[in-house]
């Protein structure tokens, strides 16, 4: 009789202690944009299969990283699982920030994930990072609006090409302007697209010694010939659109052509809130016959901040929001147009998603985007759209605010292009580069 | 003659001051009708005032995904924590450097301003070490103490003005009649600056509830006030407008009505002793 109550009690303490060990309170900090506010509704499935609950901080972009570098600088443990991209991932996993993502379960399926992704969220060989949702650039343009025009879109277009067919479309009558591009300042918006663009100009930030490269022929090129184009054929204040005001502009048929991130394909196509929702095409983003094309490669990836008490738990999160199972579940309650792009393979050989119209050309950009091969000559860094290292966004923040006032009339290219290559040089030397 | 010139003035400076306020108001207006428009509306070219299709649906989305009722407690918690704790730290500082002063007082004064002007992102890592050490990183206590430091010199600053005011006889009266210093600052210098006690509470419960910056950065998902529910729906890759109006709307609405029934003791508040 003793012994069995003994046992009773043992068994009992046992439950409760390993259900307490168990179900875990995950905090997670993300972005705030349509695919991570889908996870978010999606949430009871992972708490249902696993017993761990969710509590999300939802911030803006810029916030969101300001903050989880402050937490993870600080070892602060104020989150379980971050959102990072590409740029941090890297960075963060070479100084040791960053649970590797090196033992999840066979199930999981690694080697699913699109290579660009899995390499740009690695470092030394080992991911970081778990790809939430992938995406380069390409070019979402009016197919009527090019009929129109007596032209045909290719399927590689240079930018000769582009600009041709931006001041063909260019209606000022009419409010339509033939191209919306980023030009607001901030590494992140207009830093991000004249970065991609001057790589297929064969402009490159650096030389292989860290030396400032904006005195080069390549980079009074792309600028020139970015102001010019604007100029003939963009919005007027494109100095400060980024990619709200052009999705804006493009949804109320604005805009002939826009180059932007993939994941906009599927605002442009919602009739919802488009109102050419059924006269966009797309095609890769424009090169200029130099082997180098001018889209980006960037990924929402969740990873894990080193020193977390809740590792195991965060770990059947990532493979839950990042899985096929995953996907299935969105296509089942959203469809398949609204599945996060960009980061499995399987994805793109799904006949369901096949059937998605702009899901072959956002596989097509991914594929195209080399971050270890960004520039036509070599250069030292990864990335395309940024370099990843630590001093990378503040330069580029302020070389982007040097072109967005160059873009305003505020001062001339080679004005801005001489500050840059100050600013660049002198932020390398004081942090030891050069 | 005289009168007709008066009332016309008074009618000019009337409308002058309408078209000011107007104009002022004109952002947290257009922020309260986008609230109400679709997501296409509110980013339509030309933008509509008033004619759309009005709708809840932007308020119910909000509704749903975020949990509104935390946030506004943790946001009622902090503004009149923060500045309750800074009332009681402030009353006897102004106190003594209104009728007690030493020739350093108003170095001290302009010292203690002139923390004001220290860029609050230069602190930061310091306070965020301080605060995980502490234990209190994302917690309604640790930001209640960071914003009533923040505050307490606008505090002590608005207080000493008002005490000032004050003739020091009716404080040497209650002396010479046995009142304890406790007494004289208790029963009878804080009745006479309740007007202007009320409009530094008042003052700085708006400031505490729109600080964003601390607020921001020192909570995650436990203590994070209204601030954060805006910052939440706020995106560069994506048009949530209407959204984010909406939820601009549901965390300014307690302030704006708390503002709108105190404005009296604010205007009074804050122009006391500013015309002798």
């Amino acid at each position: 009789m003793y012994l069995s109550k003994t046992l009773t009690a043992a068994t009992a303490l046992s439950l409760i202690a390993a259900s307490g060990a168990y179900a875990e309170t995950l905090t997670i900090a993300t972005v705030n944009n349509g695919d991570m506010i889908r996870m978010q509704g999606l949430t009871e499935d992972f708490t249902a299969k696993t017993g761990h609950t969710v509590e999300w901080v939802t911030l803006e972009e810029n916030v969101l990283r300001s903050r989880v570098t402050t937490d993870i600088t600080t070892k602060g443990g104020a989150f379980d699982i971050m959102t990072i991209g590409m740029y941090e991932t890297p960075i963060w996993g070479k100084n040791g920030w960053l649970v590797p993502l090196d033992d999840l379960s066979a199930e999981y399926n690694i080697d699913d994930i699109l290579p660009a992704m899995r390499g740009g969220l690695s470092y030394d060989g080992t991911m970081f990072a778990a790809p939430f949702y992938g995406e380069s650039s390409m070019v979402m343009y009016r197919t009527d609006l090019m009929e129109a025009a007596g032209l045909e879109m290719p399927d590689a277009p240079s930018w000769a090409f582009i600009a041709k067919a931006a001041r063909a479309m260019t209606d000022r009558d009419n409010e339509i302007n033939g191209i919306c591009l980023r030009g607001k300042a901030g590494w992140g918006e207009g830093g991000a697209f004249i970065t991609a663009m001057s790589n297929s100009f064969g402009a490159r930030w650096f030389d292989e010694e860290w030396n400032a490269q904006f005195d080069t022929r390549e980079w009074s090129d792309t600028l020139n010939f970015y102001v010019n184009m604007m100029t003939d054929s963009g919005p007027a204040g494109y100095a400060t659109n980024g990619f709200n005001e052009n999705l804006s502009l493009f949804q109320q048929g604005k805009c002939g052509m826009w180059i932007d991130a993939t994941v906009a394909a599927s605002f442009v196509t919602n009739p919802t809130d488009s109102t050419v929702a059924n006269k966009v095409g797309f095609t890769l983003a424009p090169d200029n016959g130099l082997g180098v094309r001018s889209n980006w490669l960037w990924a929402w990836a969740l990873a894990i901040p080193a020193g977390t008490q809740k590792e195991a738990a965060a770990k059947e999160f990532i493979e839950w929001a990042t899985s096929t199972g995953y996907i299935d579940l969105v296509a089942a309650n959203e469809g398949w147009a609204n599945v996060p792009p960009g980061a499995r393979i399987s994805l793109y050989e799904n006949p369901n998603y096949q059937a998605v119209p702009f899901a072959q050309k956002t596989l097509d950009s991914i594929l195209t985007a080399d971050p270890n091969n960004s520039t036509v000559d070599p250069s030292p860094y990864v990335g395309v759209q940024f370099a990843a290292i630590p001093e990378f966004a503040g330069i580029a923040t302020e070389v982007s605010q040097e072109f967005s006032a160059a873009y305003a009339g505020q001062q001339t290219v080679e004005e801005a292009l001489a500050k840059a290559q100050a600013i660049t040089n002198d932020a390398m030397e004081a942090a030891g580069y050069r | 003659m005289a009168r007709s010139v008066n009332t016309q003035r008074k009618a000019l400076n009337t409308a002058v001051a309408w078209a000011i306020g107007l104009l002022i108001f004109f952002p947290i207006l257009w922020t309260i009708l986008t609230s109400f428009k679709t997501e296409g509306q509110a980013i339509s070219d030309p933008p509509v005032l008033f004619m759309f299709d009005w709708t809840l649906e932007n308020y119910s989305v909000v509704l749903e995904r975020s949990n509104y009722a935390r946030f506004l407690w943790n946001s009622i918690f902090i503004a009149v924590g923060s500045t309750i704790l800074g009332i009681i730290i402030a009353v006897p500082a102004a106190w003594s450097m209104a009728f007690v002063p030493s020739h350093r007082t108003k170095d001290i004064l302009l010292w203690m301003l002139s923390t004001k002007m220290l860029p609050a992102v230069g602190v930061l890592y310091p306070i965020y070490l301080l605060f995980i050490k502490m234990g209190i990183l994302d917690s309604r206590v640790g930001l209640v103490i960071v914003l009533m430091l923040i505050n307490l010199p606008i505090i002590i600053w608005m207080l000493y003005t008002y005490f000032k005011e004050i003739p020091g006889e009716i404080l040497e009266a209650a002396r010479m009649d046995g009142a304890s210093l406790k007494e004289e600052v208790l029963y009878v210098l804080t009745p006479m600056a309740i007007p202007g006690i009320a409009s530094t509470v008042l003052l700085n419960i708006i400031l505490a509830w729109n600080e964003a910056f601390w607020t921001l950065n020192l909570t995650a998902a436990k203590a994070a006030p209204l601030t954060a529910f805006i910052a939440s729906y706020s995106s560069p890759e994506g048009l949530f407008f209407a959204k984010l109006s909406a939820a601009s709307t549901m965390a300014i609405a307690p302030i704006l009505i708390l503002g709108w029934f105190s404005q009296k003791q604010l205007v009074r508040g804050l122009t006391f002793g500013a015309v002798k």
